[in-house]
């Protein structure tokens, strides 16, 4: 049926016989999609007179958001961490990789490093679209060095700094530049941190708490400074404690801000978290929790030692370690994985368990109204998956950008 | 006219839809030879619509080739409100067949001229050859599309106030609050369904039996607008058992055959 070209000459792809998640629920819905945006077919079809120009069947699957990982240190032996000479092919190809995990954007972390790499490498990053090349890039995270050296976890000690001295002139010496900057970790216990948190939030940057020892009430002043997000939360921090529940307790402060909410990661890779304590803090705050892979170099390689920024990491199944430590250093989860894992140790829907890893941080980063979500003009950046939430297809501003080799659509 | 009684609703809508799809068929439509057909909204219709979505997905019956001219539609309500009959068509129905936008026409509620869009809605039926067949149903209180108790039988598409029962009846798609319900429509006259080849009227349910009494049992009157189709030389009357409640055992007997 020709279509009415009275808004756009563009073609208009309607993806049929499928699931998309939409309003918290998977309904039985075709998914329309124009010039890399989701459409809405009501509008099209009233106002413009317009139909489809094609129809692809996707065989009762489901179309989920792509998903956003905020916290990847690297992949297939390449290392945010580290500056080499071909730093932006390493990006590029951990960019392109991880298509197959369903991962359409990501964060590029840095773990805590000296500041001659954070000025090498931070000008090689730029925020970018995502494309047939790989998963947009929505900002760096900055892990550290303002962190805590009692819960450095794999960072290196020599490395890590105060900023009691300049406040926010320190952390931007440090860095050199936040222009591609999307989140920054820190300690809030550290001397001068609520004017650090309040300067970096003023400057659109996101500010997580994390490898700390703070206690509850430092936790909140941080979090009313601005602070939004928790670093992979039980890891590198205080353990809870009934009568200070450390960082921990923000899943259940009174102290937040009215209309603000507190995200947390999750590394739900069956090693970082026993599952009982991933049940409590998804059921103590079910809308807050994020999905967070901290992969590292590792991440789909051969067992054996890899880098991860000044240190060596040793990969032993799916348990990645300082090398000849106990100390955990990041895993080699794939988000897919992660977002499988969630769904069994938690028994939460399907809705639950993918919304956790597209909904929420596109929340976290106040992108909900392009990113994250199947809504009507959201960019087109989605998933076919089928019931057991194995990625069959990844599609980026409506184009499909990676499929499943057995895939028949 | 003709009365059908099928024992409940969805046996009624299955047999509405079938006469429907069987008349596009045996119609069959072709490039610049278009089956136009009318459509109602509201509860009764919905079995019938999505037995016709049945048909068009398994192959049956394609709209490529059908005009659809709608009865009605609010004033002042927003096109994309949940509520409206635009709303209404696109989810019940639209979405799901192959017809050509351009030829789904609906009266446009926000038109900056409403007496002018009706003039313009009867011109399109005039363009398209007139209505093969007209699908209505029946108000609580007898009415066809918004042609409320007192409109003219040989009324043409116009606005029109709503009538409290309608109100009343139709609170319960506004959250119950009578103050959100719209007050005012655009709406088919009676005498432009009349001008139909063919009008099947649905009826189901024990709260529209007394409707149905009034409409074929007494006499022509304005203030049960569905009466006139008895001076219509093609009307089929299509109910379930519970809608005959109200009915002479004799009229019942005699077409149940």
């Amino acid at each position: 049926m020709p279509s009415n070209k009275s808004v756009s000459d563009a073609p208009i792809v309607q993806f049929t016989n499928c699931r998309i998640l939409r309003s918290h629920q998977l309904q039985r819905e075709d998914l329309w999609v124009r010039e890399g945006k989701i459409l809405n077919p009501e509008k099209l079809f009233f106002d413009e007179k317009g139909s489809a120009d094609i129809q692809l069947d996707c065989k009762g699957s489901i179309i989920a958001p792509g998903f956003i990982d905020v916290q990847i240190n690297g992949g297939f032996g390449v290392d945010f961490s580290l500056a080499t000479d071909d730093f932006k092919s390493g990006i590029d190809l951990v960019s392109q990789k991880i298509l197959s995990y369903g991962v359409t954007s990501f964060c590029p972390t840095l773990v805590t490093s000296p500041p001659s790499l954070y000025h090498q490498v931070l000008p090689q990053i730029s925020i970018r679209n995502g494309g047939a090349h790989g998963a947009g890039i929505l900002g760096a995270h900055l892990e550290g060095p303002f962190i805590s050296k009692e819960k450095k976890g794999a960072h290196p000690e020599h490395c890590l700094r105060t900023f009691e001295a300049g406040a926010f002139q320190d952390l931007l010496a440090t860095y050199g530049s936040l222009d591609c900057v999307r989140i920054v970790t820190l300690a809030p216990e550290m001397k001068r941190s609520s004017e650090v948190i309040q300067e970096l939030t003023k400057q659109g940057i996101c500010v997580s708490l994390g490898h700390s020892v703070a206690n509850l009430s430092q936790a909140e002043e941080a979090v009313q400074h601005g602070a939004t997000f928790i670093t992979h939360l039980f890891n590198a921090m205080l353990p809870f404690h009934h009568r200070d529940p450390g960082i921990v307790g923000l899943l259940t402060s009174d102290k937040i801000p009215a209309g603000r909410r507190v995200f947390y990661g999750m590394i739900s890779d069956g090693i970082h978290t026993n599952p009982a304590a991933l049940r409590i803090a998804h059921r103590a705050h079910p809308k807050g929790l994020v999905l967070v892979t901290d992969a590292i170099a590792g991440l789909g390689l051969a067992p054996g030692r890899h880098t991860l920024g000044q240190q060596v990491v040793e990969i032993d199944g799916m348990n990645t370690y300082i090398a000849g430590t106990k100390t955990l250093s990041g895993s080699v989860a794939t988000m897919d994985t992660c977002v499988r894992h969630f769904q069994d140790a938690t028994g939460c829907s399907a809705e639950t368990a993918l919304e956790a890893a597209s909904l929420h941080p596109a929340q976290l980063l106040g992108i909900e109204h392009k990113k994250g979500t199947l809504n009507y003009d959201a960019d087109a950046d989605f998933l076919v998956l089928n019931d057991s939430l194995y990625v069959q297809a990844t599609y980026i501003a409506g184009e499909e950008v990676w499929r499943q080799d057995t895939l028949v659509m | 006219m003709r009365l059908v009684i099928l024992e409940d609703y969805d046996q009624a809508s299955e047999w509405a839809a079938k006469y429907i799809c069987n008349r596009i068929i045996q119609f069959k439509p072709s490039q610049g030879r278009y089956f136009t057909l009318g459509l109602p909204t509201g509860n009764t219709p919905l079995g019938c619509y999505r037995k016709l979505i049945e048909y068009h997905k398994n192959g049956d019956l394609s709209f490529k080739y059908v005009k659809t001219f709608n009865m009605d539609e609010y004033v002042g309500l927003p096109r994309d409100h949940p509520e409206s009959y635009h709303s209404y068509m696109w989810n019940n129905f639209f979405k799901h067949i192959d017809i050509d936008p351009n030829n789904a026409h609906i009266l446009d509620g926000n038109a900056p001229d409403l007496q002018a869009e009706c003039d313009a809605f009867e011109k399109k039926i005039e363009e398209a050859g007139g209505i093969d067949l007209f699908v209505g149903g029946i108000g609580p209180d007898g009415h066809i599309a918004f042609n409320e108790p007192g409109s003219s039988l040989s009324s043409r598409t116009r606005l029109k106030t709503l009538a409290m029962d309608t109100i009343l009846a139709n609170a319960k798609y506004f959250d119950g609050d009578l103050s959100k319900v719209p007050t005012m429509a655009l709406t088919v006259g009676v005498g432009t369904v009349m001008d139909a080849r063919e009008v099947m009227i649905l009826i189901t349910g024990a709260h529209k039996a007394f409707a149905l009494y009034k409409a074929i049992e007494e006499g022509v009157n304005h203030m049960w607008t569905v009466s006139a189709f008895q001076q219509h030389p093609r009307t089929i009357f299509v109910c379930d058992e519970d809608a005959t409640l109200e009915l002479r055992v004799k009229t019942v007997k005699y077409f149940k055959g």
